[in-house]
């Protein structure tokens, strides 16, 4: 397998082929009711899931509530993950991301953000990824990767993965003309994968 | 949107889809736009390929790990006790995934029948509220009635895309009828809902438009005095106020 593949956070200390694997053998035995693998898989997962969602909801009970709608659906649909389409981390925390966008964008939510909009925007500039992502081998690639983004594009890509903002608000939080900004997070992410050495 | 339709897509409009394949791995899009997207990259290998790469590098943004706390573990553990997964997709596939629709079908298919049925009961249960329209025995004549009847309005809200929504409102009938033409289908586990609002503000649920890119649908309710319908992303199975912006409103005149 492509040592490129990113490892699962339970193992910070390196991304290895083999936990990939080992992850979406669990993923498979989840798919045929296997409880102890889905419970392996939690504890190698958790954490990284649980951190996005803190990130991206930022109300510690509703990232729990987020977590625990993710795994639910992980769970239920298992047997939908395909390893010749990707890895299962990528798996695991797309159906993460799009749990926590979908609560950041529920209307309950969105009279909460509007009030701390100017917060949140002013916290983003010292909050970046870069600077946070340092506990693992696998972050310091990314910051490193990070740095091969325009100002523009990490500033596009951050407000849309952390901020649950779509590419219309990140365009206007950014003052770019309408439309350009799904262009800067599409060529952004690229760079990303290119450079991390990741995809197809 | 047909096979029929992508392949008549220009070369700028398949452009300007694909370009959205970054903002749809990140989740940037909102719910029409990833309707449209999705319904592109039914037919779309390149993109479905690109995509797959894209979210392969933002999982590696998500490098924070939190630890959750420990009852969180034991309510999931417990949580799927209760939850049988899904099987897995065993259709035939000539292209890479060709069965999305059917899968769609199967998933949405049943709250939709409940929906149609629900229909048919709320129209059963007018026509017999109001005799007087004893010729009112199916939907289909409800709504060949709106959309012959000679005070009938016509308000159309045009998309970017080239899709089109209708909306025909007969204030002697006191029902309205939507149409869609080219309509890209709900995001995954969403529906299109319909809703009118009354003089008084009050906006209730109309019903649910079918999966399909051309419909013809009565709204429920009554449209005699409604000054409002709108069409919004809704959970599947709708609910019982919009929860998103409508993705289409027609102000009806009075």
């Amino acid at each position: 397998m492509d040592p490129g593949v990113p490892a699962p956070s339970g193992s910070p200390s390196g991304a290895s082929a083999g936990a990939a694997a080992e992850l979406a053998e669990l993923l498979r035995r989840s798919a045929r009711g296997d409880r102890d693998a889905f419970a392996s898989l939690y504890d190698a997962m958790a954490a990284r899931v649980h951190g996005l969602a803190v990130r991206v909801v930022r109300d510690p009970a509703q990232a729990e509530e987020v977590t625990q709608e993710a795994f639910l659906e992980i769970w239920r649909t298992a047997s939908r993950f395909d390893a010749d389409r990707g890895s299962a981390v990528s798996w695991v925390l797309t159906i993460a991301h799009r749990k926590a966008v979908d609560r950041v964008r529920s209307a309950e939510a969105a009279s909460r953000r509007e009030s701390t909009y100017h917060q949140q925007n002013q916290s983003i500039d010292h909050d970046s990824t870069a600077d946070a992502a340092q506990a693992s081998l696998e972050a310091r690639r990314v910051r490193a990767a990070l740095t091969q983004l325009t100002d523009v594009q990490r500033e596009a890509i951050e407000l849309a993965y952390f901020g649950g903002y779509t590419h219309t608000e990140v365009a206007a939080l950014l003052d770019l003309p309408v439309g350009t900004a799904k262009t800067r997070i599409r060529d952004g992410l690229i760079r990303l994968r290119d450079t991390i050495g990741v995809g197809r | 949107m047909t096979d029929h339709d992508q392949t008549n897509e220009t070369r700028q409009e398949w452009n300007d889809v694909h370009a959205l394949s970054g903002a749809y791995a990140v989740d940037a899009l909102d719910d029409l736009e990833r309707a449209r997207f999705e319904s592109h990259l039914r037919n779309c290998p390149d993109c479905r390929e690109e995509v797959d790469g894209l979210r392969e590098a933002a999982a590696f943004l998500a490098v924070d790990p939190v630890e959750p706390p420990a009852r969180l573990r034991a309510d999931i553990l417990a949580g799927i006790e209760a939850i049988r997964p899904l099987p897995p997709v065993v259709a035939p596939e000539p292209q890479s995934e060709p069965d999305d629709g059917r899968r769609r079908w199967l998933t949405t298919g049943a709250p939709l029948l409940v929906a149609a049925a629900l229909v048919l009961v709320a129209l059963a249960t007018t026509a017999w509220l109001r005799p007087w329209a004893d010729d009112e025995s199916t939907p289909l004549t409800a709504t060949e009635r709106v959309l012959t009847a000679d005070d009938a309005d016509r308000f159309v809200q045009r998309f970017d895309d080239g899709s089109r929504a209708t909306v025909v409102v007969s204030r002697s009938e006191g029902r309205a009828v939507v149409l869609t033409e080219d309509m890209a289908p709900a995001p995954e586990g969403k529906d299109y809902q319909l809703w009118l609002q009354d003089p008084s503000g009050d906006i209730d649920p109309a019903g649910l438009m079918p999966d399909q890119a051309d419909a013809t649908v009565l709204l429920e309710g009554d449209a005699s005095d409604a000054t409002w319908a709108g069409i919004t992303v809704e959970p599947d199975g709708g609910s019982p106020q919009p929860t998103t912006d409508p993705i289409a409103e027609f102000v009806l005149d009075a």
